[in-house]
């Protein structure tokens, strides 16, 4: 298994010219496994698709290197590329069958007719497309086009498989079958994959390492855990999942991987890397609602205000006001916790291992 | 209930709905009548008149036809003509078309409002412009007859070149909405598949737009075929049948014969109208929604690029030397024999022109207005109303497209020069008979723009106004009118350029007390006075430019940001 089978390096792409110019794509540098399933994951207009065009040959550099396998893809044509694409909207040629469709790369390639017959067969039966090999894709459901897009792309036996929000098409329900489906496939066939969605729960459940991109940069790349629990930045913090922003100063450093974080005088214990902050070092603690303790008020602590509470049946969500900035509390089975009523006083404390801090620059 | 039983509850429920509605009624009977009057009892007339000789039934027309090759070869010259221009214009309007849609050449507005300009102009310019060009004392002459040695311009190949150019943009217009509306993520997918160039055009763009080609090919071949201006003016001994029709009831005073040679020419374009309506239209894959879809091709290799650019260039230029050709004629003193620049052309219009201008122009206003409201209410009839008749009444209003402007000039003739049972009055010789063919004529442009309107308004639409607190004459005129006004308008001008620029069927039915300004250009180019013609024929131009204009202002004044509606079907 070579670590860089497919290699983006320092990749841009700039659209226009002059005044007009746009950098879509700012200096990416990106490795990818083989075998693994890497998501690129942003708000639209982020880059991400203009990634995977250059990827799949459909948009050319600026400047950098595409390798994939060790060879130099950059400026070869799409048609000759070992890649193969699942189209947003499908793009499944109308005036041919399922068959017709899914076995067309193979003609192209000059594949025996048997041959052809055979793999066509195998995906079809591998997807669950069985039967439907006669009908034309109109009179498919968006989901059984879904599933002739894959298997049309996978039959190639491709190096690197594209994937371009496969899944924005299809409703809500049949999105979260459908991803867990292509998770599975795509490891079965331990096929490398380059994933684009702006759906963040699918990122999550879907990738072996997600890429968060943000006006054709990458603000961080990681497991979803490492992104979720450690996130580099602000925009990162913000863009997946929900989270507080509260400022502070590092106190005093009390060993060698935690830390005493400083509150408006409050004093918290922070696990972090080592050597990585500085005594007196301004910061921003980063915390999601789920890991925060309401408590009624106790002397000498962390105190805030309720603004509101609300009540979700699973969860209680409250807005407080701690150090005049607004957080959002998340308590899970209200029924067994103490409820707070808007206004009332309370004391603010967080689970200890999910706290999190940034230095103050990369929070701004 | 059985298949007789439910069509026939089906029927009365038709009647009962009709009958809560008796103006409705009488509106559908009115409507009736008219296409039974105007449309085709003189189709029949014309039918009736070739199987009569001396008042007895007769198929000595026919006979003599299928034996004498003086009546059957203007029948093959017509095919053959119609055939080359189809292939010439719809390769033509391809190649326009797919540059602009597919690759990046610049200036795609200018090079789309070029490649249209011949049809809102008169169409026998184009062969005005091929005389000043290429004709015995043309511009060009001298120079090309040293590459090419000796020719005329007059016969198949000048006519074949002069209907590619006036009737290949609608080839162009009908497979710009073809291809715009392929969306381009196919023919990536199928380069992604390895394809190359040539296999993605050959197993996914060509594939998808042969119904689109084939439908243009179609609409070119029944122009191109019914021309009556430009064979006129250019075919020399190249004789087609619209020509000879005429010259038959004209010049040999045989309207029987003229009637006879009509019928030929309408089997022809009526076939190619219904295949390409009612098989063609059926076989496409791509809804034609003028939505366009997606990016075009980014990475295109330079042996794309060049031809069509090239072509696009070369045609662009051609358009341009042709109707440059008529601005340079009109200010020549005698074309061929006093090249000295002059205002004298345009002076002497003015003078001997005067009437023929406010002939065609109170002609066309009165008709423009009529064909609209008409269409307008032909189309909410056949899409909101349900009635018996109502193909019907679709398919005869829309079948005046279909029908050459020779059959239909010999037909009004022949209804309307005396009384008959189903229409007590006598139009020959008066402006009415002008006025409701350019009506019948152009009806298909008034309901494709009602039809175009009516599904701007979504019902949920004056609803939502009706919700807010507008009564619904505020609905009307905040929401309704601004929503159908532009298709409705832009229908209107159509309308009102084919009437000022219609000759076909206008010829035979002008008299002299009603004269048109193209059948006195037509009469300029056969005195051979060039320059004259060719400043009458910009001055047309002018007028329906200006035209254009007005409409295109009132548009964008009262619907803000809503379709205009397609000058082509």
């Amino acid at each position: 298994m070579r670590k860089d089978y497919l290699v983006l390096k320092s990749l841009v792409k700039v659209f226009g010219s002059g005044e007009k110019a746009f950098r879509a794509v700012d200096n990416i540098d990106i490795e990818v496994r083989e075998g693994e399933l890497v998501t690129l994951l942003g708000p639209s207009g982020c880059g991400k698709t203009t990634t995977l065009r250059m990827i799949s040959g459909f948009e050319l550099p600026t400047s950098g290197e595409i390798r994939i396998d060790g060879e130099d893809v950059s400026t070869t044509p799409p048609n000759q590329r070992p890649t193969t694409m699942v189209f947003q909207n499908y793009a499944l040629f109308p005036h041919l069958t399922v068959f017709e469709n899914i076995a067309y790369g193979l003609k192209i390639r000059r594949e025996s007719a048997g041959n052809i017959r055979q793999q066509t067969e195998k995906i079809m039966q591998l997807v669950g497309l069985e039967g439907l090999a006669e009908r034309s894709p109109a009179q498919l459901s968006g989901g059984q086009q879904q599933r002739v897009s894959l298997a049309r792309s996978l039959v190639m036996e491709p190096k690197v498989l594209l994937l371009d929000e496969p899944l924005s098409n299809l409703d809500a329900k049949l999105r979260v079958s459908t991803r867990l489906e292509i998770r599975k496939l795509q490891q079965r066939v331990g096929i490398t994959s380059v994933y684009v969605t702006h759906d963040q729960e699918e990122a999550m459940t879907l990738s072996d390492r997600v890429v968060i991109m943000h006006q054709g940069k990458i603000m961080q790349m990681g497991s979803p855990q490492e992104i979720y629990a450690r996130p580099t930045n602000r925009f990162v913090a913000d863009f997946i999942g929900k989270a507080n922003f509260l400022e502070g100063h590092v106190g005093r450093l009390t060993s060698n991987n935690a830390l005493e974080l400083d509150i408006v005088g409050k004093k918290f214990k922070v696990l972090v890397e080592p050597g990585s902050f500085s005594e007196g070092q301004r910061v921003v603690l980063v915390v999601r609602p789920e890991s925060i303790i309401l408590e009624p008020v106790r002397p000498d602590t962390l105190t805030g205000t309720v603004l509101e509470a609300v009540y979700l049946g699973s969860q209680m969500v409250y807005e407080v006001d701690v150090a005049k900035t607004v957080i959002t509390v998340e308590i899970a089975n209200p029924q067994e916790q103490m409820v707070f009523n808007a206004g009332e006083e309370v004391t603010v404390s967080f689970l200890e291992k999910s706290l999190h801090i940034l230095p103050y620059e990369d929070a701004h | 209930m059985t298949e007789a039983n439910r069509k026939r509850q089906e029927i009365i429920g038709n009647l009962r709905l009709i009958w809560k509605e008796p103006l409705l009624l009488v509106f559908i009977i009115a409507i009736f009548y008219f296409l039974l009057i105007f449309v085709l009892f003189p189709l029949f007339m014309v039918f009736k008149t070739s199987l009569i000789v001396d008042k007895q039934f007769d198929l000595s027309n026919y006979l003599a036809i299928f034996s004498k090759r003086y009546y059957f070869q203007p029948f093959i010259n017509s095919m053959i003509l119609g055939v080359l221009a189809a292939t010439a214009g719809t390769i033509l309007g391809f190649v326009f078309a797919y540059a602009i849609t597919r690759t990046p050449i610049p200036f795609k507005r200018f090079f789309r409002m070029t490649a249209t300009f011949p049809i809102i102009s008169p169409p026998f310019v184009v062969a005005l412009a091929a005389i000043l060009l290429f004709g015995r004392a043309g511009s060009l002459t001298p120079f090309l007859s040293r590459i090419i040695g000796e020719y005329s311009i007059y016969g198949l190949g000048g006519l074949v070149l002069v209907e590619t150019i006036a009737y290949g943009p609608i080839a162009f217009l009908v497979l710009y909405g073809v291809l715009q509306a392929i969306d381009p993520a196919l023919e990536e997918a199928a380069m992604d598949l390895g394809a190359s160039r040539a296999r993605v055009f050959a197993t996914v763009t060509l594939p998808l737009s042969i119904p689109g080609i084939a439908s243009a090919w179609l609409l070119v071949f029944i122009e191109s075929m019914a021309d009556f201006g430009n064979p006129m003016i250019l075919s020399g001994n190249f004789r087609v049948l619209s020509v000879q029709a005429f010259l038959q009831i004209t010049g040999m005073y045989d309207i029987s014969r003229g009637s006879t040679l009509a019928i030929l020419l309408l089997v022809p374009t009526v076939t190619a109208f219904f295949i390409q309506k009612y098989w063609v239209a059926r076989k496409s894959y791509v809804t034609v929604t003028g939505q366009p879809t997606g990016a075009t091709i980014q990475r295109l290799e330079w042996y794309i690029k060049l031809p069509t650019y090239a072509a696009c260039f070369f045609f662009t230029g051609v358009v341009f030397l042709f109707y440059g050709m008529v601005i340079w004629g009109s200010f020549q003193k005698l074309w061929g024999v006093d090249a000295t620049l002059t205002l004298h052309n345009y002076v002497e219009m003015f003078q001997v022109g005067k009437g023929y201008i406010f002939d065609s122009l109170k002609v066309s206003t009165w008709a423009t207005p009529i064909t609209g409201l008409l269409g307008m209410f032909i189309a909410f009839l056949v899409i909101r109303k349900k009635f018996i008749g109502r193909t019907t009444m679709e398919f005869v209003s829309m079948l005046t497209f279909a029908v050459p402007g020779t059959v239909v000039g010999i037909g009004y003739i022949l209804a309307f020069n005396q009384k008959s049972a189903l229409f007590p009055f006598v139009l020959t010789g008066t402006a009415w008979i002008i006025v409701t063919l350019l009506i019948f004529r152009n009806m298909p442009v008034g309901i494709r723009a009602g039809i175009a309107a009516l599904q701007q308004i979504d019902p949920s639409i004056e609803e939502a106004s009706t919700d807010l607190g507008a009564d619904s004459s505020k609905t009307f005129r905040k929401i309704t009118l601004p929503m159908i006004a532009p298709a409705f308008f832009s229908g209107l001008a159509f309308s009102f350029v084919k009437a000022m620029t219609a000759i076909s069927a206008i010829i035979f039915v002008v008299s002299g007390d009603w004269n048109l300004i193209t059948v006195a250009i037509l009469g300029f180019v056969d005195n051979s006075q060039y320059a004259q013609a060719a400043a009458m024929s910009l001055l047309l131009i002018v007028i329906v430019l200006i035209a254009l204009s007005i409409i295109q202002l009132l548009v964008g004044r009262i619907g803000k940001g809503a379709r205009t509606v397609s000058i082509v079907n």
